[in-house]
């Protein structure tokens, strides 16, 4: 056993023992899937989108992996008020390998979160590929880890809670409804597009898609090496900004 | 010179413009049982950061067993174990498994700790507790598992900041015992603060004091006595310190701890 596991096992507990939160992140992706998915439906196929439900699915379970993997980053501030970060930084281990543990723990819950969220999804008539569920999986994994170790990034700068209504509304939120994982961006007006292509969670969105309804914008191979390079550039700028934590 | 457990060589720590450890020099000698006394606000707790690798110092020379906090932090944190003056449990994991992650974290291999952890938990009388998750413990409870978490790694030095803060006087009694027994036995530097006077006088070999970010003085408790010409330690410190409250740091402070108290929902 080591420092990354025993982290990594303490984030996993915390999440299996709280479980109005795992139930309640679950609030909001199925009110998407059902309000969207139903409401606008009807619409989407009329226009020649075909099933919205399988186009919405892949971006619903994205959504619910950001939100659940930025709360996980974002938890760091509760260990510092409760005091518990003391513990872990007095400890002999680099603080790469507490991240490491912590963004891996993180992002083990909300992939776990999305595939909850995706079980949800088949529920009310998503239509996935069943082939490519393995890799979609670990792909969820990535998108998982690069969201984690972003809210663990702008965890370490900040101190307490104030911060986290403004993260809400200009960071979370417009990621999630600027990724177009609500709506086609080959039709989306230009400015929109670019928009797009400068966040993140459209290449989550998009290689979800690729992966589970066969539909791509961007190709598979370049969400993956997108979200590979800026995994690692925030673990790298998270690390750097942990070690700078003083108590 | 290694008979040097802690060195601290003119210290100081600027939070802003605001000088909370104000040039301090100090030696603790190892295998001494150290006590750092002063008024709220007077710099105890920035001290005990700055040494134990969580804050870094504004200027000075310091040594912890040693090795520099600022240079040598992974060797420093392997050789000392700590018991802060805030709560620093995981509330949401069990007796045992806060244990069990402190073991890991400082590579205790696992036969062997899980036989100190049984071992501590016993003598903290939490053993039967172990399962419980630690929200539902009393503070007193959380106090007696973060003292034996500081000793699970077998530390060579033990910094203790106001370990006995809301302890009844059978645990308090029981925790010195150990503490002391510990240091006879394993020859482990004890550095602690309190602020029961009586405490730092029947325990501490070494005593100083601290007021304002300045070391006032330094001594056995015997010495500080015939120094002030008092007959107790707290007559000493009171002589030595003033009658006067720290109002602005005090009641700044007790708020905070207030706040933070209610925060996890804790009352003393
Ligand atoms: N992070 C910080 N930022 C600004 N000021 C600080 C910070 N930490 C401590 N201080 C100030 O430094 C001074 C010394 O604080 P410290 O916690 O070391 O006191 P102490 O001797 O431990 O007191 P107590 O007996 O109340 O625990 C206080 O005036 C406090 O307000
Ligand atoms: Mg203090």
């Amino acid at each position: 056993m080591n420092a990354i596991y025993i982290l990594w096992l303490r984030q996993l507990k915390r999440y299996v023992r709280s479980k109005s939160r795992m139930v309640g992140s679950l609030g909001q992706p199925l009110l998407f899937l059902v309000a969207l998915g139903f409401g606008f439906g009807p619409i989407f196929q009329k226009a020649g989108g075909g099933n919205y439900i399988n186009f919405l699915a892949p971006g619903v379970i994205a959504q619910g992996i950001l939100f659940t993997a930025i709360f996980s980053g974002i938890e760091l501030i509760w260990d510092r008020q409760f005091g518990f970060l003391k513990e872990t930084l007095v400890a002999p281990v680099s603080r790469f390998e507490i991240i490491l543990g912590r963004t891996l723990g993180g992002a083990t819950i909300a992939t776990i979160q999305g595939i909850i969220v995706a079980i949800l999804a088949i529920l009310v008539g998503f239509r996935p590929n069943i082939a490519t569920i393995p890799i979609a999986i670990l792909f969820m994994f990535l998108i998982a880890l690069l969201f984690t170790a972003l809210g663990t990034a702008i965890a370490s700068l900040l101190e307490d809670f104030q911060g986290f209504q403004l993260i809400m509304n200009f960071l979370v939120m417009p990621l999630f409804f600027l990724s177009g994982a609500l709506f086609p961006l080959s039709n989306a007006p230009n400015f929109l597009k670019i928009i797009a292509r400068v966040d993140p969670l459209s290449y989550g969105v998009d290689g979800l898609r690729a992966l589970l309804v066969n539909t791509s914008s961007f190709g598979l191979i370049t969400d993956v090496v997108i979200l590979v390079i800026l995994t690692a550039l925030t673990l790298a700028i998270g690390s750097y900004l942990f070690s700078k934590i003083e108590i | 010179m290694n008979n040097l457990a802690i060195e601290v060589k003119d210290l100081v720590k600027k939070f802003g413009d605001f000088t909370a450890v104000d040039n301090i020099s100090f030696n603790v000698k190892k295998g001494e049982i150290f006590a750092f006394l002063g008024p709220n606000g007077a710099g105890k707790s920035t001290t005990i950061k700055i040494l134990t690798t969580l804050l870094h110092p504004t200027s000075g020379e310091i040594k912890v067993n040693g090795k520099s906090p600022i240079s040598e932090q992974d060797a420093v944190r392997k050789s000392f174990g700590i018991v802060f003056q805030d709560p620093s449990l995981d509330e949401e994991l069990t007796a045992f498994e806060n244990l069990e992650f402190h073991g890991v974290l400082y590579k205790v291999p696992k036969e062997v700790r899980r036989k100190r952890i049984e071992e501590l938990l016993k003598i903290v009388e939490l053993w039967d507790r172990r399962d419980h998750i630690v929200k539902t413990f009393s503070g007193g409870m959380r106090r007696r598992l973060e003292i034996a978490r500081g000793l699970l790694h077998h530390p060579s030095i033990f910094f203790l900041d106001e370990p006995t803060l809301g302890l009844d006087p059978q645990t308090r009694n029981q925790m010195w015992q150990y503490v002391q027994n510990l240091n006879k036995k394993e020859a482990i530097t004890v550095f602690f603060t309190t602020h029961y006077m009586e405490e730092a006088e029947r325990i501490a070999q070494n005593i100083a004091i601290i007021d304002h970010g300045k070391i006032i003085t330094e001594g056995t408790p015997t010495t500080l006595k015939n120094q002030t010409k008092t007959k107790t330690l707290e007559d000493a410190f009171l002589k030595l310190t003033g009658h006067q409250i720290r109002e602005e740091e005090a009641s700044g402070i007790d708020h905070l701890r207030m706040r933070k108290q209610m925060f996890s929902g804790r009352t003393k």
